[in-house]
């Protein structure tokens, strides 16, 4: 494949926690050296339970947050701690789809004004050109022309979501991080929207990262899949070998947890136990020791490396010595 | 009475609101037997949440005009205006919620010790007459009563696997996290002995690995106790899970009921086998169901699938009556999916692998 159109070298990030008078008692690592590449044109998974720094990831590389170490390379530029002028032009390729549209449409604003928006910051076009611009996007998102006189809170939530990504679209971005994009949406709703995405993508020619608690919408939508666990990515793959040979125990129990109609009932067989730790105090080692089924005194000293399974990486000491469990077993 | 534990029968109700009546319920009919376990499946807003408050007797008096239907609780009739103290004897005793949010469950300046106390003060299964209102200050909690609640307590919160519980009772919500906030809801819907519990998507908030968790100790905990649980959900997953039954609602009606083999073996109704097939893990996926909810105001009359359904006809103008495909499994449709058809089975269960 071709240089990747966006990569991310050793990225770090972290919060402080403040006590009185501005004293440090600690700090999260929302980010904990974050390496991955993103190519032209394919949909990149990232998954993990809440808290692990799938957002935090997407806001950094847009350059929300700034990376407190490492590099972001977009295009072969690093784009990391840039100024907000430098950055501006970039906005116009890399956009952000937030999690929940209704709350970032302006409800007092027309759905044709705030699409309208980002043509008004980044471009010079005539008035007349903008509005035939979002008639277009607008039609092409499938929602009717007439949309544009509405107030988001005529819309319902799978619509609001058009309209967010219609107006992302504005500025014909080249990447485009999608935030739980159907997070809060009924199974009905949810398929029509994501078919969607995929035509998008066709037609505009995108690239995504696609941030997910869900691993059965991942399975569907990525070609590859990068599992976070605590502010690191533990395992990366294609996604066809990471749902059938997972190879990091904690993906093993991800995907083990999903409901699956028809098969063995998942309360049943399930085996991971606890929740994840502070994210302010991870212990030394390996970040899974504590929910771990194969711990083993090593994992309680070393941080392991990447391990290259196949087209996988796996950040675990064992990868792809590990017995995936029964109930893994019946994903494939 | 004696063979089912909630009968609620041909329930229509609505509120009236600025922009006219809403016509939320349609002539739900659910019937629970004791220590069952059901799911009530439905897309947001088809009316589960207020067919559980109509249940509990919670919905706001104001607005609320029930068109007709009964609900019964074990004998009590839970619509009644006149049984107020029969019904606030039931409520919260013996039915009680778990409610969908347990990050805005807990009054944050309280501690978790003292809101599980003000439970177990007007709720404990030792309480004669619980329910009955009086005025607080004329309330008794007796010493040698709440030392037993106590103890019941601490033993609740052991049974849903908290750690340290009597740590946890010392802390504000602010501390535990949202499986264990999750947990100690679950803990307090157990604690007065109910027959029913409400568990009204319980665990939509939380993340896959800590649901398997929640999923599998509240069937425990109800198998163990034998309450039984009315579980609504918009996740046919979870409904799978630890559903004996299931009962599909579309737009305030009950469209389909059925065991749980049966509903995803054999779904009869249109509207379940388009849901069926709208899962991302089905290989038909992604085809979604075209158009939209229909507005509560202004109802399409008879089934209310009809605009989006591919089987409708004008038959469909009128509410079709239950027929039974099965046995325990009902239909309210004049063009059930035939379970029997090849072709159509594919279409829809195909779907699932």
């Amino acid at each position: 494949m071709s240089a990747p159109i966006l990569h991310t070298e050793g990225l770090e990030c972290r919060f402080p926690i403040k006590g009185s008078f501005g004293r440090r008692l600690g700090e999260i690592r929302a980010l904990d050296g974050v390496s991955f590449a993103l190519h032209h044109g394919e949909i990149l998974g990232l998954v993990g339970e809440s808290g692990c720094g799938k957002s935090t990831l997407g806001k950094t590389i847009m350059g929300i947050q700034s990376p407190d170490a490492g590099r972001i390379v977009f295009d072969g530029h690093d784009i990391a701690g840039q100024s907000p002028k430098e950055a501006r032009a970039l906005r116009r390729r890399l956009q952000y789809a937030y999690q929940d549209p209704g709350a970032s449409l302006d409800p007092r604003w027309r759905i044709g004004r705030s699409l309208e928006e980002p043509l008004v910051i980044h471009t010079d076009l005539p008035a007349s050109e903008r509005r035939r611009k979002v008639r277009e996007i607008l039609v092409s998102v499938g929602l009717p022309a007439g949309h544009i006189d509405l107030y988001p809170h005529e819309l319902s939530g799978g619509q609001q979501r058009r309209v967010g990504l219609a107006r992302i679209l504005m500025l014909n971005p080249e990447v485009v991080i999608l935030d739980e994009p159907t997070a809060g949406l009924d199974v009905s709703v949810q398929a029509t929207v994501l078919s969607l995405f995929r035509d998008l993508r066709a037609q505009f020619d995108l690239t995504y990262i696609f941030i997910s608690h869900d691993l059965s919408v991942v399975r569907l939508m990525c070609h590859r899949v990068a599992v976070m666990y605590l502010g690191r990515i533990v395992e990366i793959g294609p996604v066809e070998d990471i749902m059938s040979r997972p190879t990091h125990p904690y993906t093993q129990s991800l995907l083990a947890a999903i409901p699956r109609i028809g098969g063995r009932r998942v309360t049943e067989t399930f085996w991971l136990e606890g929740e994840p730790p502070d994210a302010s105090r991870l212990p030394q080692g390996c970040r899974f020791q504590g929910r771990c089924p194969h711990v083993q005194p090593i994992c309680r000293e070393i941080d392991p490396p990447d391990r290259e399974v196949g087209a996988q990486l796996s950040a675990c000491h064992f990868a792809g010595e590990i017995e995936v469990p029964p109930a893994a077993e019946d994903a494939t | 009475m004696n063979e089912s534990l909630l009968d609620v029968d041909g329930l229509s109700l609505g509120f009236s609101g600025e922009a006219g009546f809403a016509h939320i319920l349609d002539g739900v009919t659910l019937r629970m037997k004791p220590g069952e376990i059901r799911g009530l499946v439905g897309e947001s807003g088809c009316g589960k949440t207020t067919l559980a408050s109509a249940i509990l007797g919670v919905l706001p008096r104001h607005a609320l005009k029930i068109r007709g239907g009964t609900i019964r609780f074990d004998g009590t009739d839970m619509l009644s205006r006149t049984a107020t103290a029969d019904q606030a004897r039931v409520r919260g005793r013996k039915v009680t919620f778990i409610p969908q949010d347990p990050f805005t469950s807990f009054n944050p300046v309280f501690t978790i010790g003292q809101q599980v106390d003000e439970l177990m003060k007007w709720k404990s299964p030792e309480r004669e007459n619980a329910g009955v209102p009086r005025h607080p200050l004329f309330t008794r909690y007796p010493r040698a009563r709440r030392r037993r609640d106590r103890e019941r307590i601490l033993s609740t919160l052991a049974s849903v696997q908290l750690p340290q519980p009597e740590q946890i009772l010392k802390k504000y919500p602010h501390e535990v996290s949202g499986g264990q906030r999750q947990r100690l809801m679950i803990a307090m819907a157990l604690l007065p002995e109910p027959d029913l519990i409400i568990a009204d998507e319980p665990t939509t908030a939380l993340d896959v690995t800590i649901q398997a968790q929640i999923l599998g100790l509240l069937r425990k905990l109800a198998t163990e106790r034998g309450a039984a649980v009315l579980l609504t959900t918009h996740d046919l997953g979870s409904a799978y899970e630890i559903c004996d039954s299931v009962t599909v609602m579309y737009a305030g009606q009950d469209v389909e009921a059925a065991p749980v083999d049966a509903f995803f073996n054999a779904p009869a109704h249109p509207y379940t086998g388009k849901l069926l097939a709208s899962r991302p893990e089905g290989a038909g996926g992604m085809t979604g169901i075209p158009g939209e909810v229909p507005s509560f105001y202004d109802p399409p009359p008879g089934c209310r699938f009809a605009p989006r359904c591919p089987r409708a006809t004008a038959d469909c103008k009128r509410r079709p009556d239950p027929s039974h495909p099965g046995e325990g499994h009902m239909v309210r449709c004049y063009h059930p999916i035939d379970a029997g058809s090849a072709a159509e089975a594919a279409e829809i269960v195909g779907a699932e692998r």
